[in-house]
């Protein structure tokens, strides 16, 4: 298939998406569990590419996702309640310092780039360090931001370990999608571009890269600001969603949540984190539910176990299985492509039925 | 061929700890030659290799390219008192230079592995295109929004007429270690010329080879260096490969060079056949 050809099926497929979405919010109760899980599985969708471009296509084992979240949440949240409201949100530091609100857009890339400006600092000393000695600098950093944030003294910013409030929110489910979309949109560019080919280098061997004359240190901080710049986008996507945001939802926990969505999609695959993210989220949040339900019964049978918690042990044990069957996650490092499908059901000739799709390698 | 050095090391000692692996080494390499450094194992070859190519920074000494000065060092901190080489005090004083491997391969240096270290998870064209990286005039903004197409297609296509020339377009789209081990180590020298390169250093190319593809690669050097107008600094144990295509040879022992001239010379050198030669010939 020609580039053109495959641009214009992935552009067509993108918009059948949006309409869809758009439809179904016409037909279906705004309160139904599946905008939920649609919101959410986008803003996750977008952190888990994002720390996938780090861990994945540049071989950084980072564990900072959750800080740059909460960099860009704090940062929207800050920048957007409106004038009139900051002496209810900051009451106990008569207003706060910040007297002005800015669009949501402005304030959600501006989001972007206070995290980006703190992965830059951070990186300095950090990226010298290698696999596991990363990851726990940059945990560490996470868990720094997140006490930082609450600290009295910076009151009059963050609102010390009060909630953020009242900032704008989205109603529609559409607009994370939007958002969310654009900016994969751009990873997915820059994973292709020369760039994205210096990245794979470094991951797959630092010594050769190093020797064909890719600048490790820029490159490496390169992924690293990038990486974290989306991360904050993301998290202000957050913020909006969840309509008050607090330092201390930003644990650690957040982030294993974030590598647990890149490792079960497949280290290495943008589609495969998104795919993996809404099934995550909708496991974690709507499919399982039922079992929290003391009282469930099949007929007159009532289900023994059933309790308030159990959802979690079986999601656990659900996603031990998922690790067990898909050693290299569901995709590997493979794309979900239209020629994947098309080939697929090419080869499965016969065979029509609908069945999920295969994939191709990038 | 005019007689200007491409390669010149000026009294190189590396020392870890200890222990001396390369002992107040000497060479120069002129324009269009094909050097080789012989020596047993554990001789310091590829630790000089590694001084040349800025892995690791000489303990003391000088390296010029093109009769420009890249590397140079002298015993600093805990060394100052370890260090048991020669000329401990010619550098001392100036300026320390320690360029990172990136900045020597892009002033023109390009280098195999002993160890063939391909990008693994890559195709055999992906290699190539990525050493095409470092010749790049985009930022990442261009690069990202496209606005480089020009280069890009010009990267692609210089990939591809390499792939061409290197024999390789067969397999263009294989995993590159999917290759047998010749391609492999074909792949890795098309890789290092990728980078356009003026000076070519190749560890041990034929190793591991048998005597048929290291007649193969010996052509292959030859004309390389020829199509490429390079200058070839290579380690090698097929002596073989290393008396029919080198220029100079270059005998190290003990960190130390002990022999340097023609093959002929070196064929005939008492002390070379003694540390070295004397031992391969009774296998």
């Amino acid at each position: 298939m020609s580039t053109k050809k495959k641009t214009a099926w992935n552009v067509g497929l993108i918009a059948g998406l949006l309409i869809l979405l758009f439809l179904l919010e016409q037909v279906m109760p705004s309160s139904s569990m599946l905008f939920t899980v649609l919101k959410k599985g986008a803003i996750y969708a977008l952190v888990a590419v994002s720390m996938n471009l780090l861990n994945g296509f540049t071989g950084l084992f980072s564990l900072g996702q959750a800080g740059f979240m909460l960099l860009g949440a704090y940062t929207y949240a800050i920048l957007t309640i409106p004038v009139e409201a900051r002496n209810s949100v900051y009451q106990y530091f008569d207003g706060g310092i910040i007297q002005f609100a800015l669009p949501v857009p402005v304030a959600l890339v501006a989001g972007g780039i206070v995290a980006a400006i703190f992965a830059y600092l951070i990186g300095l000393p950090v990226l010298r360090l290698k696999s596991d000695y990363l990851a726990i600098a940059t945990l560490g950093f996470a868990e720094i931001i997140r006490a930082v944030f609450q600290w009295d003294k910076l009151g009059p910013i963050t609102n010390g370990s009060n909630l953020l409030r009242n900032f704008p929110s989205f109603r529609s489910v559409l607009f994370p999608f939007v958002v969310a979309g654009i900016c994969i949109a751009l990873i997915v560019m820059l994973i292709n571009s020369t760039y994205g080919r210096a990245f794979k280098a470094i991951r797959d061997d630092e010594i050769a890269a190093e020797a064909m004359g890719i600048n490790l240190a820029h490159h490496k901080r390169l992924a690293f600001v990038i990486s974290s710049f989306f991360a904050g986008v993301s998290g202000g996507l957050l913020a909006m969603y969840q309509t008050t945001i607090q330092a201390s939802m930003f644990k650690s926990a957040m982030t294993y949540e974030i590598l647990l969505i890149v490792v079960i999609g497949g280290i290495g695959s943008v589609t495969g984190s998104c795919i993996s993210s809404f099934l995550f989220i909708a496991c974690s949040e709507w499919w399982l539910r039922f079992l929290d339900n003391e009282n469930f019964y099949i007929g007159g049978f009532h289900v023994p176990l059933l309790r308030p918690g159990f959802r979690k042990v079986v999601f656990a044990i659900v996603i031990m299985v998922v690790v067990l069957f898909y050693r290299q996650g569901i995709m590997g490092t493979r794309e979900f492509s239209v020629e994947g499908i098309a080939n697929f059901f090419k080869r499965k000739f016969g065979g029509n039925k609908k069945k999920k799709g295969g994939a191709s390698h990038e | 061929m005019s007689k200007e050095n491409v390669l010149k090391v000026e009294n190189v000692t590396m020392q870890f700890g200890g222990v001396i692996a390369v002992d107040n080494m000497n060479l120069t390499v002129d324009k269009g030659e094909i050097v080789s450094l012989i020596g047993p194992n554990g001789a310091g070859k590829t630790t000089a290799f590694n001084v040349i190519t800025g892995v690791y920074a000489p303990t003391n000494g000088a390296v010029y390219y093109k009769e420009h000065k890249i590397i140079q060092n002298y015993p600093q901190g805990k060394m100052k008192k370890l260090y048991r080489g020669e000329n401990p005090m010619t550098y001392t004083g100036q300026h320390a230079i320690a360029p990172t491997p990136d900045k020597i391969t892009r002033l023109g240096i390009a280098r195999t592995f002993q160890n063939i270290r391909l990008f693994k998870s890559q195709t055999v064209f992906e290699n190539i295109l990525i050493a095409k990286h470092m010749l790049r005039t985009s930022n990442i903004f261009t690069a990202t929004f496209r606005l480089n197409g020009k280069e890009e297609a010009q990267m692609r296509r210089e990939s591809e007429e390499l792939l061409h020339l290197m024999e390789l377009d067969d397999v263009r789209d294989e995993l590159a270690t999917s290759l047998p081990y010749g391609k492999q180590r074909h792949l890795e020298i098309a890789r290092a010329l990728a980078t356009k390169p003026e000076l070519l250093l190749l560890d041990e190319p034929a190793a591991g080879m048998n005597p048929q593809e290291t007649l193969e690669l010996t052509q292959f050097i030859g004309r390389i260096r020829d199509e490429f107008g390079l200058t070839i600094f290579m380690i090698e144990h097929h002596m073989d490969l290393v008396m029919e295509i080198s220029d100079r040879i270059y005998v190290l022992d003990f960190g130390k060079p002990i022999a340097e001239g023609t093959p002929e010379e070196i064929r005939n050198n008492p002390r070379v056949i003694e540390a070295y030669l004397g031992g391969a010939q009774d296998e």
